[in-house]
């Protein structure tokens, strides 16, 4: 039976994959017969997603993405890839009055800079195969919806999205797709680290009945449809935004 | 740290509550202008101002502004 959504045979680059939506995502795509190279900051925590993958030839790579150094040593390490998913990324919880020029220069540099630089090398080292898709992961917040409190967070995926447009237009040339996939919310450790400012309910009560189908995401959900972009299924798609929300944007 | 200054950098943060309504004996979450927001600002300007860190929960634990001061005072 032919599967367009298998990855079979496709070297996928996932990074920020020692946890949350990046880990599901690695595991799932690992289960559509894709050989994949994890990439993240904690060796531990990354061999703990290895053994979750199904499959051999997996490869783990340790990088700090924030150094342009280690993208280079990470763009060089690797074989040519057929997909790359663009995962790895941090919260920031402040209001907009206690902004602090060195966080915002950190946060953009781990949710934007990172991934373009990563893009930029990927494509100087000619390690993108023809035909291969990138998916970046940013978030219905800062295209979508604006949140207080996230808003220099909203404010990096805003313009990491408005790399995903350019970027899905000039590669497009080289066959080369490129689409940003918006997750709603989706409980990982990426949330603890703001519940541990916001208040609780916050996240629970009040956020749960903004989503019609009454509950939160799951990694996996997000994970089927970066496998929808980066499998042959979306050969004709490049330049848009998948939105997983349960809904939220209905409001 | 004291308490008198501790209660000006925490009014402050606020927008609409007239400066007098706030005293060492307020209780900081009945006022009409607290919410996730301005909590928010109370953690960042305990951070910047005492360079110390705080959580939703520390605020959630303490009733008067002068609970926080001393809670605060103690870390």
């Amino acid at each position: 039976m032919i599967n367009p959504f298998s990855l079979e045979g496709k070297i996928i680059l996932i990074t920020g994959a020692s946890s949350g939506i990046g880990r599901g995502i690695a595991i799932e795509c690992s289960k559509m017969g894709a050989t994949i190279i994890i990439n993240g900051r904690n060796k531990q925590r990354l061999g703990e997603t290895m053994a979750l993958l199904i499959g051999n030839n997996h490869r783990i790579i340790e990088a700090d993405l924030s150094q342009q150094s280690e993208i280079e040593k990470l763009v060089q390490a690797i074989p040519q890839i057929d997909g790359c998913v663009f995962c790895a990324g941090i919260p920031q919880v402040c209001p907009v009055k206690h902004f602090k020029r060195e966080n915002i220069e950190d946060i953009f540099s781990v949710n934007t800079i990172a991934p373009i630089m990563m893009t930029s090398e990927l494509a100087k080292r000619k390690k993108i195969t023809k035909g291969a898709s990138l998916v970046f992961i940013e978030s219905i917040s800062g295209i979508y919806v604006g949140t207080p409190g996230d808003v220099s967070y909203n404010a990096s995926k805003a313009a990491l999205n408005g790399f995903v447009k350019g970027a899905a237009s000039e590669f497009a040339l080289q066959g080369i797709r490129i689409n940003a996939v918006n997750p709603g919310l989706v409980p990982t450790n990426i949330l603890n680290l703001s519940n541990a400012i916001f208040a609780e309910e916050h996240h629970t009560n009040i956020m749960l009945n903004r989503y019609p189908l009454k509950r939160f995401g799951k990694p996996e959900d997000i994970a089927y449809g970066v496998i929808y972009l980066l499998s042959d299924a979306s050969s004709w798609v490049t330049g848009t935004n998948l939105v997983i929300d349960g809904g939220y944007l209905l409001n | 740290m004291n308490l008198q200054n501790f209660i000006e950098n925490f009014s402050a943060e606020f927008d609409e509550t007239p400066k007098e309504m706030f005293e060492a004996k307020t209780n900081f979450k009945s006022l009409d202008e607290w919410n996730s927001l301005t909590a928010l600002s109370i953690i960042s300007m305990i951070d910047e101002n005492y360079e110390k860190t705080i959580t939703g929960a520390d605020l959630r634990n303490h009733i008067t502004i002068e609970d926080l001061f001393n809670y605060v005072k103690s870390l």
